[in-house]
């Protein structure tokens, strides 16, 4: 085991660099850079001048590329995530209390999409071709054509504006609740066909039919026999979703005005404030790559065959 | 002279796309699928004579009226007719569609190709910068081109289509290596054919399968994620009649006028769903172990 997780963490080192380098580029292809863009026609042409070479040469933007790579490479090292060119403060301190924010927004969505997706998923199984399993594939498939932006701004309006459950902008844990269903109902619905199919597949095995014929109870025999072994299955799934989860909170953070790392990326975008861009791109890679590393190895734990293929 | 002295079996072979075509009709998502792009096709085409107003004029007398006899869908908050901005907007959908799947499929492609079928120093070097392209969650990647490029229609739809390109690279790389190894390909070699033919003639046409079949999944996805760009302002830009940039404005009059958000998310909903039910139907068609 100790042998396998060392050999998944070897494999990582290039990915990371390979991030690191991605991240980097970000800034380094932009014909005019941040400081160049923030000076033009606000001073007399020598005032900028002088002032955009300062600043380049602050930011090392005079050296080339692969020197500055370096330096970047560095500072990542030392965690120095730059300057915010618009906020006009370190990078890190605006990402730290947002990184958190969009961690509590993905975990309330993922606990939704486990218990909804995993739930429908188990009954479709079990319950196959009744009208339970049908309803559950039809909004299992209209979710998969659902546009996460869409169904937020759905949400707002029937549950704020129409029903009037939730104030239009709610304050405390109350925020939470509408981005966390946005998010996790819309993952929900490939989850729950994952499920169904594994549980199907599980379920028609010898080994329940000989647990059913000992006469294990129902319930018992979906949770406890075949539920274990259709999880392995749902795992891998899960480590892309949390990927989904991440990617789906740069839109649902927009709507909602959660202020999360989604919320920033789309904000530093917009500004075209690269080393706030940079970072959060960066951080955001590294908690997928983070995520799929802790999936693999768990999956490795879990069905110890795949440790021996690799 | 015209009887045979023997009755011969018909042994004359439907083509293949035509008996695809015949299942494909028989199956339901398909069809449903097919009706509904062939309508999203037939809106693009003639927007012009559909679309009864003029999807920019401004009509301030007229904002935000209600679903109407004279405004299907109502208007939005400069008076604009909804009806016809929805209908002028499934030429920027399937635009971006044939865009983005455009880039994606043919880069992807070609990379697979060369994976698959090249060297060793080839694939692996293909392959790793793949690894580390597919790190990146889709829209991540999405957003890094967009950073890079500047945020505008154009820009949003090749971010949508390169985003795209490790997952096609890494599924014809793997389809390559199974048709290599076939007994075609080796008579191909035997009769004479470069490596350059076979990789064209021979492989490529017999990894088309899963191609389609990838297509139909990719594509609704990248609709999807160019235009939750535009709603985020890093796609299209209002005032161009694209359903997502649509939205941008439109969310903030969420309370007085529903109509305006209810109409371009309704349509871009019924169009990705039946791209996805048409996936459906071509996967159940092509890939029926799948």
């Amino acid at each position: 085991m100790a042998r396998y997780v060392l050999r998944r963490l070897l494999l990582a080192v290039p990915v990371v660099v390979g991030i690191m380098l991605i991240t980097f580029l970000i800034k380094a292809v932009i014909p005019t850079d941040a400081v160049t863009a923030q000076f033009q026609g606000q001073m007399s042409e020598a005032d900028a001048a002088q002032a955009i070479a300062a600043l380049r040469a602050k930011y090392h933007l005079d050296l080339p590329w692969y020197r500055q790579f370096v330096l970047y490479v560095e500072s990542l090292l030392h965690g120095d995530l730059g300057e915010s060119i618009r906020l006009r403060r370190p990078v890190s301190s605006e990402i730290g209390f947002r990184y958190l924010n969009t961690l509590m927004l993905t975990g309330a969505a993922l606990s939704i999409a486990l218990v909804v997706g995993m739930g429908t998923g188990i009954l479709a199984a079990v319950r196959r071709n009744s009208w339970l399993d049908v309803t559950a594939t039809t909004v299992g498939l209209f979710g998969t054509s659902m546009p996460a932006f869409f169904f937020g701004l759905l949400l707002i309006l029937v549950v704020s504006v129409w029903l009037r459950w939730l104030p239009v902008v709610p304050r405390g844990p109350a925020a939470i609740v509408l981005p966390a269903l946005a998010l996790g109902l819309i993952e929900a619905a490939p989850l729950s066909r994952v499920t169904r199919t594994a549980m199907i597949d599980v379920l028609r095995r010898d080994y329940i039919r000989a647990a059913r014929a000992r006469g294990t109870g129902e319930i018992a025999l979906v949770l406890r026999h075949a539920l274990p072994n259709a999880l392995l299955v749902v795992l891998t799934v899960i480590g892309l979703q949390i990927g989904n989860l991440l990617g789906g909170a740069f839109i649902v953070e927009t709507i909602f005005s959660w202020h999360g790392i989604g919320e920033l990326a789309v904000e530093a975008i917009g500004w075209r404030d690269f080393a706030l861009t940079q970072a959060v791109i960066l951080v955001s890679a590294g908690t997928y790559l983070a995520v799929n590393l802790v999936a693999d190895i768990l999956y490795a734990w879990v069905d110890p065959r795949v440790e021996l293929a690799a | 002279m015209t009887d045979a002295l023997v009755d011969l079996p018909d042994l004359r072979v439907e083509p293949r796309w035509r008996r695809l075509i015949g299942r494909l009709l028989a199956d339901r998502s398909a069809v449903l699928g097919g009706a509904i792009l062939l309508l999203l096709l037939v809106c693009a085409v003639a927007a012009p004579l559909i679309a009864p107003y003029d999807p920019l004029a401004i009509a301030p007398m007229a904002r935000l009226r209600p679903p109407s006899p004279q405004h299907w869908f109502g208007t939005d908050e400069v008076g604009r007719d909804l009806f016809s901005r929805i209908v002028y907007g499934t030429r920027y959908f399937l635009l971006i569609c044939a865009v983005a799947a455009s880039i994606s499929a043919s880069i992807g492609t070609l990379l697979g190709l060369l994976a698959g079928a090249g060297s060793a120093l080839v694939d692996g070097v293909i392959m790793r910068l793949i690894d580390v392209l597919l790190a990146f969650p889709y829209i991540l990647m999405v957003l890094v081109v967009v950073a890079i490029l500047g945020p505008s229609l154009w820009t949003g739809m090749a971010a949508v289509g390169i985003a795209g390109i490790p997952g096609y690279a890494r599924l014809i790389r793997s389809a390559v290596l199974g048709v290599k190894r076939e007994d075609y390909v080796d008579g191909a070699r035997v009769l004479g054919a470069s490596e350059t033919e076979i990789l064209f003639g021979t492989v490529l046409p017999n990894v088309l399968s899963p191609l389609i079949v990838y297509l139909s999944y990719a594509t609704p996805l990248a609709a999807l994620l160019a235009s939750a760009l535009s709603f985020a302002g890093l796609g299209a830009q209002p005032p161009i009649p694209e359903w997502g940039a649509m939205l941008v404005n439109a969310r903030t009059y969420l309370f007085s006028a529903w109509w305006a958000v209810t109409a371009p998310g309704a349509a871009l909903f019924v169009a990705i769903f039946g791209l996805n039910v048409l996936g459906n139907g071509l996967r159940d068609v092509l890939d029926p172990q799948g």
